[in-house]
């Protein structure tokens, strides 16, 4: 059974208008949220974008932009407590994604 | 796991020994995870050519573990970035499985040098550190990206470097989050201190008597956050962790109910399946597919909730 989590909430930009076609992003992305369709790229579900960035960064025509950060509860009441960046920080031991 | 060949590139074995093994037990449940790091560098596997594929990975032990064994018959090389002892896909998160490492690493190694071509094979999951195309203007090596699993590396090799969508695709089923389990149970230890703290500081100055049936109930909770939520997971109704931790900490701590007074098996109510709640939101961070917007929106809710829940309930316990 898939894992679905919250909706409407990436922040996954793609401007067609740009793209090559090249399939990097369809490479990448670990959620299948690409494809390509005829010669261009199309967002094919975008409620399962985690905002890894992986396709941002793989985007050789900067098609794509996503603001990245970590998905994890317990990195961002740290960094709120700590006032810094949420990072994971993997020494604390916690964390499958991270380590 | 590592020796050294006449060529002076030290030769990695695809065979587990018994003490790797007994070590990735520890590290998953937390025991002495920073020890395991493995210098970077280029390594050996089987006996390389210049005509070998190079296989680009991090410098966690067990990162090394896991596609070493998954290699066995097969020549190639190993380009280990020194990614400080952290996998691969957390290490891109973090900036240090990057690109700029990955180029200097080739020019430190002379990798142009060892190999004749120009490809090397950068698991999918890195992609979140290295941009390819950048990769290939400051290096000349073209990054083609292997599977998000070592096991599939063989197979998509013989495919002639190409992968399917499953291979393509990061999954989270039962048996991942159930070997996640036992560091949210270690994680969950400090905060569970505190808790046990302050129940027996409730106890000493006689406001409250919390008793043995009383941490019972905790443990349940405890079990129902950091466990059964996190196995059960995609069964459980709804999107948000929390949510789904909260209504299996309901089922939970129904079952603990001590049913001497409404008021009290309501406060009972309103603590644990809260408490549940709070471990499971820690779990989004140790799933593969949350979101940073979906975390906060989460939190927005979740956590407001939590505490509201938790401060009216002790109060009538
Ligand atoms: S940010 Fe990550 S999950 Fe989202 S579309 Fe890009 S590669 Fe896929
Ligand atoms: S990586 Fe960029 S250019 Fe290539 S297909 Fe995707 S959006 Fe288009």
């Amino acid at each position: 059974m898939k894992n679905k989590y919250l909706k409407n909430v990436s922040t996954l930009k793609y401007m067609p208008d740009k793209c090559v076609g090249c399939g990097m992003c369809v490479n990448v992305c670990p959620h299948r949220v690409f494809d390509i369709k005829g010669s261009k790229a199309e967002i094919i579900d975008k409620d399962s974008c985690m905002e890894c960035g992986a396709c941002a960064k793989n985007c050789p025509a900067g098609a794509i932009e996503v603001k990245t950060g970590v998905g994890c509860a317990y990195a961002i009441i740290m960094g709120k407590l700590m006032g810094t960046e949420p990072t994971c920080d993997c020494s604390n031991g916690k964390s499958g994604k991270c380590c | 796991m590592v020796h050294f060949s006449n060529k002076n590139i030290p030769q990695i074995s695809t065979q587990l020994t018994f003490s790797d093994v007994v070590n990735s037990w520890k590290a998953r449940w937390g025991i002495n995870r920073m020890s395991y790091i493995l210098t970077p560098g280029l390594y050996a596997v089987g006996n390389p050519d210049s005509n070998s594929p190079v296989l680009v990975t991090a410098n966690y032990k067990l990162t090394v573990d896991t596609l070493r064994k998954e290699l066995q018959d097969l020549n190639a090389w190993i380009l280990v970035l020194d990614t400080k002892g952290i996998n691969v896909w957390c290490a891109a998160a973090k900036g240090t499985f990057a690109t700029n490492e990955l180029v200097n690493r080739i020019a430190e190694v002379k990798l142009a040098e060892v190999v004749s071509h120009k490809s090397i094979i950068v698991p999918q999951l890195g992609a979140v550190g290295i941009s390819a195309h950048e990769v290939l203007k400051d290096s000349g090596f073209k990054v083609t990206y292997g599977p998000v699993r070592a096991k599939d590396i063989k197979e998509f090799i013989n495919a002639g470097m190409k992968a399917t969508k499953e291979m393509r695709t990061v999954q989270f089923n039962m048996i991942d989050r159930l070997v996640l389990t036992p560091l949210e149970l270690t994680a969950a230890i400090k905060p569970s201190i505190i808790v046990l703290l302050l129940l027996f500081l409730l106890n000493f100055i006689g406001i409250k008597h919390f008793g043995i049936k009383d941490l019972y109930a905790y443990l349940g909770a405890l079990i129902a956050g950091c466990v059964l939520t996190p196995v059960l997971l995609p069964w459980i109704p709804g999107r948000a962790f929390a949510f789904k931790g909260w209504l299996l900490g309901l089922i939970m701590a129904s079952l603990f109910l001590p049913g001497e007074n409404l008021l009290h098996d309501l406060g009972y109510l309103l603590v644990f399946p809260a408490m549940s709640a709070f471990y499971a939101m820690n779990f989004t961070g140790a799933s593969t597919y949350t979101s940073f917007s979906g975390v906060i929106k989460e939190m927005q809710y979740a956590v407001p909730s939590i505490i509201l829940s938790i401060c009216v309930g002790v109060i009538i316990l």
